[in-house]
């Protein structure tokens, strides 16, 4: 086990890199000059060359990376050309933004995706089945940015129940931060809950049709001991796994949707950043996010093989 | 394409299997449903030239913010451009991406699998390189190829296929893992096969049954991240209208005109709904053991 761990720890080192490399060539890829396109075309030649002589692009590629990689080992993940800010301040600021959407989202995913996928396991082949699975279907199917400004267009400027965008940070008023974050938060829940009660129905059948659920039914458990106890723990397994992806779609999903309800959130910035050109803010987010993945995926990673005594690979 | 790729896959097979999958295939309802919906929307795409008289971006500005009508079944927008025209000309921008990432993340994801799987010295360093793709959240990778590239449609097929490649290469891999320890392998290599033929004519064909299941999907990830890129703006330009660029234009004014923005998400949903029942349908036939794949 302990070498396992290991092992998953020291593999995770490369990813690292090669995450830090992947971020590095953004810029230096870009076609054409990249000081051009980061100054605009109208820009003057003096104005171009301080743009380059700034992002140190006037020096050879090897410099370039390993400067770059110094930087990040000083925890310097760039500047933003835009707000004159480093790249950290600036994410920093509207990370609890984004944060608290996610956060919402996999509140309410995890529960009802979960136990829509058990149902439909469960009650296989009726009628049951074919609505929960039909829904779930939708919700990965519909793109949800459509949906949330149908949503907005109905709860926001229909009925008038919710703010139709906007945001309200936590600490004035809890209320209101909840009411500006419900809305997306259930939009960015559609597809998530639909991939999660899709991957937990698959599980629970596979784990409903092993001999050990079989035997304690046998034994003379309780449905409830024999379906929550065996066959779902079994289940669990490979529900942890999702978790990864979850978060990752969720934060994906974020960027879309903090531009539908116009969020101050991270999503946004890095949209806003693309628009300006603002390359080094683009570069610096998802260099942080990739590495918030590495680790994250790891996690999922070691819980699994502590929740599953049967992985053994190295 | 779902089609042509069953066939390759049973082309691999015994004649006799082959007529057995088919068959599972044709009474799978999934498989019914999905299959109907996506050529219903393929011949719409393809022959949206004869199925509208108006040209896409024809503006009549007198005829602007029509309501659905016989004349304009889906409406006007801002400029009076006919949505009827612009969803159907939409579909072949939006369909073509998809396809188009679809079949280069099944080509070069098999390459990177089978290779890694054949080559254990290279391994590490693939998937390494594999795994830290996988660590950008796919939206967020894709809109950073896109912002570098510019808003161009290749710049989105090549910025979905780098998202999409690292799973498709995975799965390559973990199958032609197994495959590779088979008898039939060291029996190919004792009567002197090549590393290029073994991979090509025995390890590649038996790894593809999980590989297309796994495309199928994401011809219909391709479909939502390209409306989602487009609605960004970073993705397929206006005036070519593309499913997602004509949500984002008919945002807008969305309290005033909702059939703008309606109907190509209404395209998004059925064709995204119609690959995923396709999906469901080949997995639940060629590959029972990846069930739990959601």
């Amino acid at each position: 086990m302990s070498r396992l761990i290991t092992v998953r720890i020291l593999q995770a080192v490369p990813v690292i890199l090669i995450v830090s490399v992947l971020a590095f060539l953004l810029i230096t890829l870009l076609p054409g000059d990249p000081a051009v396109v980061i100054a605009g075309d109208q820009a003057s030649p003096a104005a171009i060359a301080a743009v380059r002589h700034n992002l140190g692009l006037d020096k050879p590629l090897i410099e370039q990376l390993g400067i770059w990689f110094v930087h990040l080992l000083q925890g310097n993940f760039g500047s933003s050309l835009m707000l004159n800010q480093s790249v950290l301040s600036a994410m920093g600021e509207r990370l609890p933004v984004t944060l608290s959407l996610a956060a919402l989202s996999i509140l309410v995913t995890l529960p009802v995706g979960i136990f829509a996928g058990v149902i439909a396991a469960y009650y296989r082949q009726t009628w049951v089945d074919s609505l929960v699975m039909t829904l779930a279907l939708i919700g990965v199917s519909a793109p949800a940015f459509w949906i949330a400004i149908l949503s907005i267009l109905f709860f926001g400027v229909y009925l008038r129940w919710l703010p139709t965008s906007g945001y309200t940070p936590f600490f004035p008023n809890p209320v209101l931060w909840l009411r500006s974050l419900v809305l997306p938060a259930l939009m960015l829940s559609l597809f998530q809950i639909g991939f999660l009660a899709r991957m937990t129905r698959s599980a629970m059948l596979e784990a409903l049709g092993q001999d050990f659920v079989r035997t304690a039914r046998a034994k003379g458990l309780s449905e409830w001991k024999a379906v929550g106890k065996h066959a779902f723990r079994n289940a669990l397994i490979l529900i942890v796994t999702a978790i990864g992806i979850l978060l990752s779609t969720a934060i994906g999903g974020s960027v879309v949707l903090e531009q539908v309800f116009a969020l101050p959130g991270v999503g946004r910035l890095v949209v806003q950043g693309i628009l300006a050109r603002d390359y080094p803010l683009v570069q610096g987010v998802m260099l942080i996010y990739g590495f918030a993945f590495v680790v994250i995926n790891l996690a999922v990673d070691l819980l699994y093989t502590v929740l599953d005594p049967r992985v053994r690979y190295d | 394409m779902t089609d042509l790729a069953v066939g390759a896959v049973a082309g691999t097979l015994a004649p006799r299997r082959r007529f057995v999958l088919l068959r599972r295939l044709a009474a799978h309802r999934s498989f019914q449903i999905g299959l109907v919906l996506v050529l219903l929307l393929a011949l719409a795409a393809i022959f949206a030239p004869f199925l509208t008289s108006v040209d896409p971006s024809a503006m009549k500005v007198r005829f602007r913010f029509r309501p659905p009508s016989a004349a304009f079944p889906f409406g006007t927008d801002n400029f009076g451009r006919d949505i009827f025209t612009r969803v159907l000309y939409g579909a072949r921008v939006s369909l073509w991406i998809g396809l188009v990432v679809a079949i280069s993340t099944g080509v070069i994801g098999a390459a990177i699998g089978v290779v890694a799987a054949q080559f254990p010295r290279l391994d590490p360093y693939l998937m390494r390189c594999m795994d830290a793709l996988m660590s950008f959240p796919a939206i967020l990778l894709a809109l950073g190829v896109t912002a570098a590239l510019g808003p161009r449609m290749e710049s989105v097929i090549i910025a979905l296929a780098v998202a999409y490649v690292p799973a498709g290469a995975r799965i390559v891999r973990a199958s032609a893992l197994v495959v590779r320890e088979l008898d039939y392998i060291a029996a190919a290599r004792i009567a002197g096969a090549s590393n290029f033929r073994i991979m090509i004519r025995h390890i590649l064909p038996n790894s593809v049954s999980p590989l297309l299941v796994h495309v199928t999907f994401v011809f219909a990830y391709a479909i939502l991240a390209e409306a989602a890129l487009s609605f960004l703006g970073v993705g397929v330009p206006p005036p070519t209208a593309s499913w997602g660029n004509i949500i984002a234009e008919g945002r807008d004014y969305a309290t005033e005109a909702w059939w703008v923005m309606l109907f190509p998400g209404l395209g998004i949903t059925l064709s995204a709904l119609g690959l995923n029942l396709l999906g469901d349908g080949l997995r639940d036939v060629l590959d029972p053991r990846l069930n739990w794949r959601g």
